[in-house]
């Protein structure tokens, strides 16, 4: 069904990527969707903003995005509006399926759903026409998170996480043009366990409330005009290994970082594909036997 | 024994003045005078076949616009030229030139690389020479 569901939203955002638009960014600067709706690689967030459109242009875009590790599927969906290259509002809907944990947990076929709102703003900066420069494009942005955990919000209370969560970012994207280079670095503050999808914060076993700090870098080598590979990587806060220790799970609950290794290709202005193998660390190592969440994540993107 | 130092002086600063000891690697690369005159005489084409560029170039003098752009890459390039033009700013202060327009026509210039076979590497460290030129050439920000 959710296989079903995917190739239908997928075909669905093709047809609508054959439609034509005439705005003015050059293939692939705007970046792609990430995981959590904004603009940049797949996994974290770049001061590229999203869409064709250029200083005096409005554009959009609708991504959809599925990633499969070893024990999980998400599928994720939204949109983007960028304003004259300025400002960048995305909104998108995450869908874990929760698989053995869920089961495990009594709750067999847990879906957690969350919302994420987003707003971003270029400050400075040309990442790409600046090619005689180093000064980078500079960007920052929030992100709201809302998570609806279903069965699991009872434990989620208990190990005191909360079920909404901001997100604050700054981030520097610079594309090294003469070789071909893209680098960009995030640095964002986050509460979010597992990205929001295990809520935010936890209290059981000590308070583990606090933003932490968490850089985050992509790195792309541009191989055609239309094709980059990269790799990326993002630290993640582990605030639920104490919490899950306090609950008698030992190291069940730790989080790890993620990392990804991708491939984007832009067929045409309108379309982009991405495909990565993921490395999602562990995720609720206690219910998966501490298999690393490593696997798929294909993601197409329209743009207006 | 003057008259030696004078001369060596002489010299040394002829020499440290002179574009043969620029790097002209991309020069070469792009396949000198020959290979960037065919370069712009099929960029010229694409310019006047491409909707978003044709209205301004259809008036252009194709003869005299080539030839600046052949000494302008060269030059930039490191090659053995000297572009005699009018200057970024001042050549383009009279349109309304957006930086949708500034890309499209990187657009076709890529294209026009990619015809005459130009590698993907050569053509972005060309691409990295030009690419400020959108502080002057972009007039509507």
């Amino acid at each position: 069904m959710a296989l079903k569901n995917s190739l239908l939203a997928l075909a669905a955002l093709l047809a609508l990527g054959s439609a034509q638009a005439d705005t003015g960014k050059l293939l692939l600067t705007g970046g792609v969707s990430s995981v959590d709706g904004a603009a940049g690689g797949g996994l974290t967030p770049w001061a590229t903003i999203g869409s064709n459109a250029s200083e005096t242009e409005i554009g959009a875009t609708a991504h959809f995005t599925r990633v499969v590790t070893t024990d999980y599927g998400l599928s994720t969906y939204g949109a983007a509006v960028g304003v004259y290259d300025r400002l960048e509002l995305s909104a998108s809907h995450q869908d874990f399926a929760t698989g053995i944990t869920g089961t495990l947990l009594g709750l067999p076929g847990l879906h957690l759903k969350q919302t994420i709102v987003g707003a971003k703003v270029k400050l400075a900066g040309d990442a790409v026409l600046d090619s005689d420069s180093l000064v980078p494009q500079i960007a920052m942005g929030v992100q709201v998170k809302n998570v609806n955990a279903a069965g699991l919000e009872p434990t989620l209370a208990t190990l005191g996480a909360k079920t909404s969560g901001l997100d604050v970012y700054v981030n520097a994207t610079k594309l090294f043009l003469a070789q071909g280079i893209l680098v960009n670095a995030t640095l964002r503050a986050t509460k979010a366990n597992q990205n929001g999808l295990l809520g935010f914060g936890a209290t059981l076993g000590g308070a583990h409330n606090s933003y932490r700090l968490q850089p985050e870098v992509s790195v792309a080598f541009l191989l055609r005009n239309n094709l980059a590979v990269g790799v990326e990587y993002r630290k993640m806060p582990n605030n639920l290994e104490a919490a899950g220790k306090a609950a008698n799970l030992g190291d069940g609950l730790r989080a790890q970082d993620w990392k990804d290794i991708f491939v984007a290709w832009a067929p045409s202005k309108n379309l982009s594909l991405t495909l990565a193998y993921v490395d999602l660390g562990t995720i609720v190592p206690a219910t998966t036997n501490k298999r690393r969440q490593t696997g798929t994540y294909l993601s197409a993107q329209v743009a207006f | 024994m003057k008259k030696l130092v004078a001369i060596a002086a002489l010299s040394l600063s002829t020499v440290l003045a002179s574009p043969a000891w620029a790097d002209d690697a991309l020069y070469q690369a792009l396949g000198q005078k020959p290979g960037l005159t065919a370069l712009m005489d099929d960029f010229m084409l694409r310019l006047l076949a491409d909707p978003r560029m044709q209205p301004f170039f259809k008036d252009t003098n194709q003869v005299n616009f080539k030839a600046q752009l052949v000494d302008q890459v060269c030059q930039v390039a490191g090659g053995p030229c000297t572009y005699k033009g009018a200057d970024m700013k001042s050549a383009h202060s009279s349109m309304d030139i957006t930086k949708t327009h500034f890309n499209a026509l990187v657009e076709v210039l890529q294209q026009s690389m990619d015809a005459r076979n130009i590698a993907f590497g050569t053509q972005n460290k060309l691409l990295s020479k030009l690419a400020p030129m959108h502080r002057d050439v972009i007039t509507v920000k």
